[in-house]
């Protein structure tokens, strides 16, 4: 089942619903450089807490899904990891240092509105 | 490793996701913490991916080990792949040829208490790792040898 995107405002939302096979991570990765162009977004939240692992595939793929989105122009916030899938990233030492990260969608949004509000500040 | 053995033949990615599902069943079962048992799934993952990308399929066993009083999870990963050339690369920091990172085996090997690889060229790979119960590896530790006096 492809994970669910939701367009808010300048934003995409895409919100993980279990666990991923790696060609879902490979889609999700597809579909959101494809919208990003066509609705022109600002930023990506990717919501993992209905993530059961994150190994260092899933998080290599959300390191390319940053990456590319960034060279779309669009900056990329991962919400929800779990306490116990958080420290398994740590002590596996999945560098770690590319990742924005924020505890919830609400936060995340606010992080969104600042970053967008300072980008047409400095550019304007 | 017994009755509660559980193999999942890996041939697809769908097989690792079914395999981590068995190791965290497992360990709930047999009283491990969430944050293990994901510990755990998550060595799985990375071990069960291993045997997809290099060997193109295999299985992984997972079972109980330990006596009546101690308790541990046992992962064997088992191919007949290509086999590892040098485990000693391998087993250091971005060394990949599986088109990643390098991180899978160093990583899995510590998020696990031991980790083991068996390998010839030609023939295949067996990696074996375990991890003990929490309460149960603070026993292990007091009963070993060195310290009975």
């Amino acid at each position: 089942m492809p994970v669910p995107i939701l367009k808010q405002g300048d934003y995409l939302i895409a919100s993980i619903q279990s666990a991923l096979i790696d060609s879902e991570v490979l889609e999700l990765r597809d579909d959101l450089a494809d919208r990003i162009g066509r609705y022109r977004s600002q930023g990506i939240i990717i919501d993992v807490a209905a993530l059961d692992v994150i190994d260092s595939f899933v998080a290599r793929s959300l390191r390319n899904i940053a990456r590319t989105a960034r060279l779309r122009g669009a900056v990329t916030i991962i919400v929800g990891i779990q306490p116990d899938v958080a420290v398994a990233m740590v002590q596996f030492r999945l560098n770690l240092e590319w990742l924005q990260t924020a505890l919830d969608l609400e936060e995340a949004l606010a992080m969104l509105d600042r970053h967008t509000r300072e980008r047409d500040r400095d550019g304007g | 490793m017994a009755d509660e053995d559980v193999t999942v033949l890996i041939a697809t990615d769908a097989d690792i996701v079914v395999a981590r599902g068995e190791g965290r069943a497992l360990a709930g079962r047999l009283g491990f913490s969430r944050t293990d048992a994901t510990l755990i799934a998550t060595a799985i993952s990375e071990i069960g991916r291993n045997i997809l990308v290099h060997a193109g399929a295999g299985e992984v066993r997972v079972g109980r080990a330990g006596d009546d009083h101690r308790v541990a999870i046992v992962v064997v990963a088992r191919d007949e792949g290509p086999g590892i050339h040098d485990v000693k690369r391998a087993l250091e920091e971005g060394y990949a040829t599986g088109g990643g990172l390098g991180l899978g085996l160093p990583g899995s090997r510590r998020l696990m208490d031991e980790f083991d690889i068996e390998t010839k060229l030609g023939h295949g790979t067996t990696v074996t790792m375990s991890k003990w119960r929490e309460r149960d590896r603070h026993a292990v530790v007091r009963d070993a040898p060195d310290r009975d006096g």
